[in-house]
């Protein structure tokens, strides 16, 4: 997977997005969540995988372009709430593998010019999936269903996470228990708020996506 | 005089007293107490263990056991349960099925744990062994069920497939219509690993429906809950059962359908499964909860007053396997109810997540070592412990024989004292004086080892992880502990000085793992060269050791006994320390 640059171009605003009134720039991946550190101080604001509130895009980190690329590796970079260690804690079933290699799936953001593509088997947890993408997609605020708390609008354009099912429907992440969402899941694509509303919205809160 | 004693009683009575003799430790005392009592004693054994699949090679054993029936292997080292050994390590059955079809053309039963098991291997097992009754597969990976659809077309006297926490390819549910109408000899059947894909519900109903003699079922999350009943009906006989997802929307007619099978089932002692439990539906088991002498709720993600009521009305646990959801106030149940309890192992729901997510600490471990006498086996994930509550648990519970905590955050001190744990798990070796199963965690420096090395006789296998402080504490677990078999290390400041010290006590383990630690390469090739009895393996994904300075460290080493020599199955990233091998490496 190629490094991208730093600013989405010009050319590439077609799906709408308003630079001028959002600030949106991929910031560095060092910038504003400095690996461990500046994620657990994210991870504050998480109780439990059920209430992640993930109001991420900082739009402080701004005109970041010009500087190195960014090279944010798929996936590789564990999905932690802190610094994670292979093979800790010493939990099966976890970590186990599969014969298949991996579950690569593609990402793709309304008004983006480029699909990233995630390792669903790195994640255990929608909480962890969806801090992964916003770290990889560190300017848009991504609204996760599971929480109740209203999302703080400041930061801009909301997204939401949808997937493609194996039947080929559209459906709100987070509806189904984790290990079903990836065994089903073909691909992802976080939708504009607006653009959702005729989606499916989850039956019930599921309450059990970590220990799936 | 011995000898006169031993020829005066012909082949065939000792042979009949040797069959009365089971276990394998007083079988191999019978067969070196003299020449022909080692070949009456070879002739006649019938099962075998290989604790390490690469300690010795399949020649040899057909070789020196000619007329087994029964095999048990294990492959890769424990560690690869979390991660810490990269795919295609080895631990290959092929091997061992391929030279066992030609020499053990009546062999029954084949038990597997964490080896790598192919289609072809299920394919050779499934034609060459025409009375095959056992295949016991636990934690192994490399199949499909195309490999199990072999075994149910061709295995007709099989009593017994179980696939526990095996990872399979899972392509069909069809291969359970691969037993033929005319089989009916399960006897026990754990499918529970099997992935979300359709299992084909009435090819089961229609094998469960066949087999009078089945004991034990134990079914995958795909199963769902309305078919339960169904199946119950069919089996009432049934010993042990594990559900499917055990969730639905509530309606009566299901419920009551439900409770009524599971009341059917006068037996039954053991229930698992409850994937994704909808608390209402509980009730239903309760008719068989005070028969129960085994639970497994470590996939139930119920809160703490449901599992409260649950386990309150189970009074003949025996064994408990249970998330953390069951807080302190759960375990304070337990410990009032579950009077015979032996086995407790609490799970973390959330072991990634930064803060608790639920109210479980010291507090429920220590009430379960008060309120139980007969407890002796814990693993108890948390997030906090304390000097003082260990040293209440040894105290309550000398009897404990195995001991796994895990503080959830490496290096967590005492949470009253901010000190280390050794003390605690001091008093852990001293009291439980028959401790054979020892896991560390916490904030730990090499006092605690010195106390192991000191106290822990007994202690067949020890592991350790973020702890310690040098050498020294290494050194006092290889040289105190009379009877480890098994060490395994991760990320721990243990270097050569303690392992070359001490060299030959590895000629007396099965096996010891060291990942993350200081050995240096030049270590691990002395000891290469220096023990032919041990094969000292460097697993290393950074390309060849022999490209770095020798005092370098290794990433991994895993280091056995084998009487086989180095094994020819390394894949590329590990690497051999033996004498032959180092001469290609620079």
């Amino acid at each position: 997977m190629s490094s991208e640059n730093g600013k989405l171009l010009p050319e590439t605003d077609a799906g709408g997005l308003n630079f001028e009134a959002t600030e949106l720039t991929l910031g560095l991946p060092g910038e504003s969540r400095v690996t461990s550190d500046g994620v657990a101080k994210l991870g504050s604001k998480r109780g439990f995988s059920e209430t992640v509130d993930l109001s991420l895009g900082d739009n402080k980190n701004t005109n970041k372009f010009g500087q190195s690329q960014i090279d944010v590796p798929e996936a590789a970079k564990s999905p932690v709430s802190k610094a994670q260690v292979v093979g800790w804690p010493p939990v099966r079933g976890y970590a186990k593998r599969r014969t298949k290699s991996c579950k690569y799936v593609k990402v793709a953001v309304d008004g983006a010019p480029y699909l990233r593509k995630v390792d669903l088997e790195m994640y255990n947890t929608y909480q962890q999936l969806l801090t992964s993408l916003e770290d990889m997609f560190s300017c848009f605020t991504i609204r996760n269903y599971l929480s109740d708390k209203k999302l703080d609008q400041v930061n801009g354009i909301e997204y939401v996470p949808t997937y493609e099912d194996k039947d080929g429907d559209w459906m709100l992440v987070g509806d189904v228990p984790w290990q079903m969402f990836v065994e089903s899941c073909k691909r992802l694509r976080l939708m504009k708020s607006s653009e959702a509303v005729g989606l499916a919205a989850p039956r019930t809160p599921p309450k059990c996506s970590s220990a799936s | 005089m011995q000898k006169r004693l031993a020829y005066s009683l012909p082949d065939e009575v000792l042979e009949h007293v040797f069959s009365f003799i089971q276990s394998d430790k007083d079988r191999n005392a019978v067969s070196a107490v003299c020449k022909s009592w080692y070949e009456i004693e070879r002739w006649c054994r019938r099962k075998i263990f290989v604790g390490n699949c690469y300690a010795v090679s399949p020649g040899m054993v057909i070789r020196r056991f000619p007329e087994v029936r029964s095999v048990e292997l294990k492959g890769k080292p424990h560690f690869a349960d979390f991660n810490l050994v990269p795919d295609g390590w080895g631990g290959y059955v092929l091997p061992w099925i391929a030279e066992m079809a030609g020499a053990y053309p009546w062999l029954e039963a084949i038990r597997l744990k964490r080896m790598v098991v192919t289609d072809e291997s299920l394919e050779l097992i499934a034609k060459s062994f025409k009375n095959f009754k056992v295949l016991v597969l636990s934690s192994c990976e490399g199949f499909s069920t195309d490999g199990l659809a072999a075994i149910a077309a061709s295995c007709k006297n099989l009593r017994e497939l179980d696939l526990r926490e095996s990872d399979v390819d899972d392509l069909s549910g069809h291969w359970l219509s691969n037993f033929p109408e005319t089989y009916t000899s399960m006897v026990s059947l754990n499918i529970s690993c099997l992935g979300s894909d359709e299992v084909s519900i009435s090819a089961l109903e229609r094998l469960v429906s066949r087999c009078p003699n089945l004991r034990s079922l134990r079914l995958n999350r795909a199963v769902p809950l309305d078919k339960i009943a169904n199946i119950l009906r069919l089996a009432p006989q049934l010993i042990e059962f594990g559900t499917g997802a055990y969730s639905a929307e509530l309606r009566s007619d299901v419920f009551s359908n439900l409770a009524g099978a599971f009341s059917n089932c006068k037996e039954l002692k053991s229930l698992s499964g409850f994937w994704d439990v909808v608390p209402d539906y509980l009730p239903a088991i309760y008719s068989v909860c005070s028969r129960l002498t085994s639970l497994n709720l470590s996939y139930a993600t119920i809160q703490s007053p449901d599992l409260l009521k649950l386990v309150s009305h189970c009074p003949s646990l025996q064994r408990l396997l249970v998330l953390d959801y069951i807080e302190d106030s759960g375990l304070e149940a337990l410990a009032s109810n579950c009077k015979d309890l032996q086995e407790l192992r609490v799970f973390p729901s959330d072991p990634f997540g930064v803060e608790p997510n639920a109210s479980l600490t010291e507090q429920g471990l220590v009430a379960v070592s008060l309120g139980c006498p007969k407890l002796q086996s814990v693993l108890y994930f948390c997030r906090r412990m304390s000097n003082a509550a260990l040293v209440t648990i040894a105290k309550n519970r000398p009897n404990l024989t195995r001991f796994r905590l895990c503080i959830i955050e490496p290096r967590t001190a005492d949470y009253l004292t901010l000190e280390p744990f050794d003390i605690g798990f001091g008093a852990i070796v001293e009291h439980c004086k028959d401790l054979r199963r020892l896991s560390l965690s916490g904030l730990l420096t090499d006092l605690v080892f010195e106390y192991i090395g000191t106290y822990a006789k007994k202690l067949e296998m020890l592991s350790v992880a973020f702890a310690g402080d040098s050498d020294l504490g290494l050194h006092y677990v290889l040289s105190g502990c009379k009877s480890l078999r098994k060490l395994e290390i991760r990320d721990c400041p243990f270097g050569d000085k303690a392992l070359l010290a001490n060299a030959s006590k590895l000629e007396t383990m099965r096996s010891l793992w060291m990942s993350s630690c200081s050995v240096s390469y030049g270590a691990c090739k002395l000891l290469g060269q220096k023990m032919p009895k041990l094969n000292a393996e460097v697993i290393d994904e950074r390309g060849p050791p022999g490209s770095r300075p020798e005092s370098c460290p290794v990433e991994k080493l895993y280091i056995y006994r084998s009487v086989a020599g180095p094994r020819f199955d390394m894949p590329p990233f590990v690497w051999t320390m033996n004498e032959d091998s180092t001469l290609r490496l620079s």
